[in-house]
């Protein structure tokens, strides 16, 4: 039997100020380690669910990204006609030819500009994208300078809104409705006809070709037919994996940022954890005499100490995570750099990161409170016992 | 009462010394005595004698540099510190000058404390901590915290904590010093029933000729010898 938890317990609460300050630093730490990976995992959220598995993405090859991308009209058609391709119940190809333009766009709040993402789509284009709704307003008509923004995009810029207008292209554009794309990379972008974009940015050729697949076991045999065709120079992806390779670089860079970030406040309050701990264990000398000359043996001090941290520890990982769970009411924006636009996506908390930001909690608690509890197991009973 | 023929504590040429700095210090050389079963007695000596340390070689919480110390037939000399510390808990009862008692655990819990050592139930326990608070006249200061209890009700306290598992050996190390002529004259009485109606075996290390009256015998230490004209 060991150290009754009551007594560790208790030995908390009466030094309230240092334990609060001690469990206050931890929970600093823990509220940025979780936030961090709420920012990297609501970034990949936002990314890859913009992917669907069974939709095939074909830039040019080695292009990476759409908007370094150009696939001229005999290519487009040449790929828009294999057999994998789905049909629409009305008859027609479900493929959908699209160009990328990237505009700059001044903010609602601030003036500043900043670059927005336009995608000229294809009739077929919103139904190949099940999760875009229309929000407010309706879609687009075909051949009209008509054009509908993205939710985040018609919240954080002047002149996004519907009945509101924007220039660009030398034309003036009509924003007639809002799309919900459901937090993904949509949402942050505006969408109009895609000849009448062509047409305005005097491009000849399109960005990307977007396709359903009949059936996404046939995904293989398409890549390999279209990317060793002499006449295409083409990169064939699946729509999800393409989103999620989009997410990497910014995932990585706020990851490794928030680590070494961590790690380095994770020092300072592990250090905290083990002055308050090294003061615990010198206030209570006479204390841990007794309790060993009572029987309790070196292994019962050193987990009550022990025990003690962890408890500081699991104090702070709950604050913290209290505190970052609120974090998820905030959407952010940041330039994607693989796009060179605009994205917004907000933090999202899920059951991993609660294990691993509480788990991060516990082990600094420990890892300050180790070094003191070893040395209550150590100390001599009759000089402990003498320190009264 | 049991027999007396038998010593409890046997203790044969204890030699303990400290270091101070690089010098070492002789606390106690050359101890020879017996302790009976049901004996109270009093260690007496002026500061620096070794009284303590002697209590603290008898009490297991110390190790002797030489000679041997028996209790109960065991040479606790020899036990590892493990051992020691589970020897403790089942043979020794302790009683400080300064009662401690764990600030933030009630009478109650103090007293159990040494209990948690124990195989008893939950239940058993409560039995036995009530029975041994209510035998030092605290009944209803159960669920008090030591803070609010006065230095004598503290030493109550300790005294039950000190039986409560049960000891072969009891051992007070001043533990009137800290206390009003009233207070001590109440912890003394409590421990002179303890000797006799309980037959308990009991070292208290004391300065006041008073409480040394307690006692059945006195032994006096000078710089680290027993005075045997005594």
């Amino acid at each position: 039997m060991s150290v009754p938890l009551s007594y560790i317990w208790r030995n908390l609460a009466a030094r309230k100020l240092t334990t609060l300050l001690t469990a206050g630093g931890m929970a600093l730490v823990v509220f940025v380690f979780a936030t961090v990976l709420m920012l990297e995992e609501g970034l990949r959220k936002t990314l890859v669910e913009t992917g669907s598995p069974d939709n095939v993405v074909i830039t040019r090859r080695s292009a990476g990204t759409e908007v370094q991308s150009v696939i001229d009209r005999d290519q487009a058609a040449i790929v828009e006609n294999q057999p994998e391709v789905a049909y629409s119940a009305n008859g027609l190809r479900l493929a959908s030819k699209e160009t990328i333009v990237l505009i700059s766009l001044a903010k609602r709040n601030s003036d500043k500009a900043s670059n927005v993402l336009i995608r000229g789509v294809g009739q077929k284009g919103i139904e190949l994208r099940p999760q875009v709704e229309i929000a407010e307003g309706r879609m687009f008509r075909p051949g009209s300078t008509e054009i509908i923004a993205g939710k985040s995009v018609a919240e954080r810029y002047k002149g996004a809104g519907v009945g509101e207008t924007l220039r660009f292209g030398q034309r003036e554009w009509t924003v007639v409705g809002i799309m919900d794309a459901g937090k993904t990379g949509f949402d942050s972008e505006i969408w109009g006809d895609v000849d009448q974009l062509m047409q305005a940015f005097r491009r000849p050729v399109y960005s990307s070709v977007i396709l359903k697949l009949n059936d996404p076991a046939v995904f293989p045999q398409l890549k390999i037919r279209i990317e060793n065709d002499p006449r295409l120079t083409l990169e064939v992806k699946q729509e999800s994996v393409f989103y999620a390779e989009q997410s990497q670089l910014l995932a990585n860079f706020i990851r490794y940022l928030g680590m070494i970030l961590s790690i380095i406040f994770s020092i300072g309050a592990i250090i905290g954890a083990m002055i308050t701990m090294y003061a615990s264990v010198a206030n209570r000398a006479t204390e841990i005499g007794t309790l060993r000359a009572l029987g309790f043996r070196r292994k019962n001090i050193l987990a009550a100490f022990l025990m003690e941290a962890l408890m500081l520890g699991a104090a702070g990982g709950v604050v913290g995570l209290v505190l970052a769970s609120f974090m998820q009411l905030f959407t952010i924006s940041t330039m994607n750099w693989q796009s060179f636009s605009e994205l917004a996506f907000s933090f999202t908390l899920n059951g991993a990161i609660i294990i691993k930001s509480f788990a991060f909690a516990l082990i600094m608690g420990v890892t300050g409170g180790f070094l003191p509890a070893a040395r209550a197991a150590r100390l001599n009973i009759v000089d402990s016992l003498r320190a009264a | 009462m049991e027999n007396l023929s038998e010593p409890i504590v046997q203790i044969r040429q204890l030699t303990k010394s400290y270091h101070r700095g690089e010098q070492l210090v002789p606390v106690l050389t050359n101890i020879s005595f017996d302790i009976f079963s049901g004996e109270f007695i009093a260690l007496m000596g002026p500061s620096g004698s070794g009284k303590s340390t002697l209590l603290n070689l008898i009490a297991g919480i110390d190790k002797p540099d030489s000679g041997s110390l028996k209790v109960s037939g065991i040479d606790i000399a020899t036990l590892s510190e493990a051992d020691l510390a589970d020897w403790r808990a089942a043979n020794v009862g302790f009683i400080f000058q300064f009662y401690n008692l764990m600030p933030v655990l009630t009478a109650f819990e103090n007293v159990e404390l040494p209990l948690l050592l124990t195989r008893l139930s939950r239940n058993q326990r409560r039995e036995r901590v009530e029975l041994a608070l209510s035998m030092v006249g605290l009944t209803d200061r159960m669920e008090h915290y030591p803070s609010e209890l006065s230095g004598g009700q503290q030493q109550r306290v300790a005294i039950a904590r000190a039986f409560i598992t049960d000891p072969v050996i009891l051992v007070a190390d001043e533990p009137t010093g800290d206390l009003d002529r009233a207070s001590a004259n109440d912890i003394l009485a409590m421990l002179e029933r303890l000797n006799s109606e309980m037959g308990k075996t009991i070292i208290m290390v004391t300065h006041d000729p008073h409480a040394a009256k307690s006692a059945h015998s006195i032994r006096h230490l000078e710089k680290g010898e027993l005075d045997v004209t005594n």
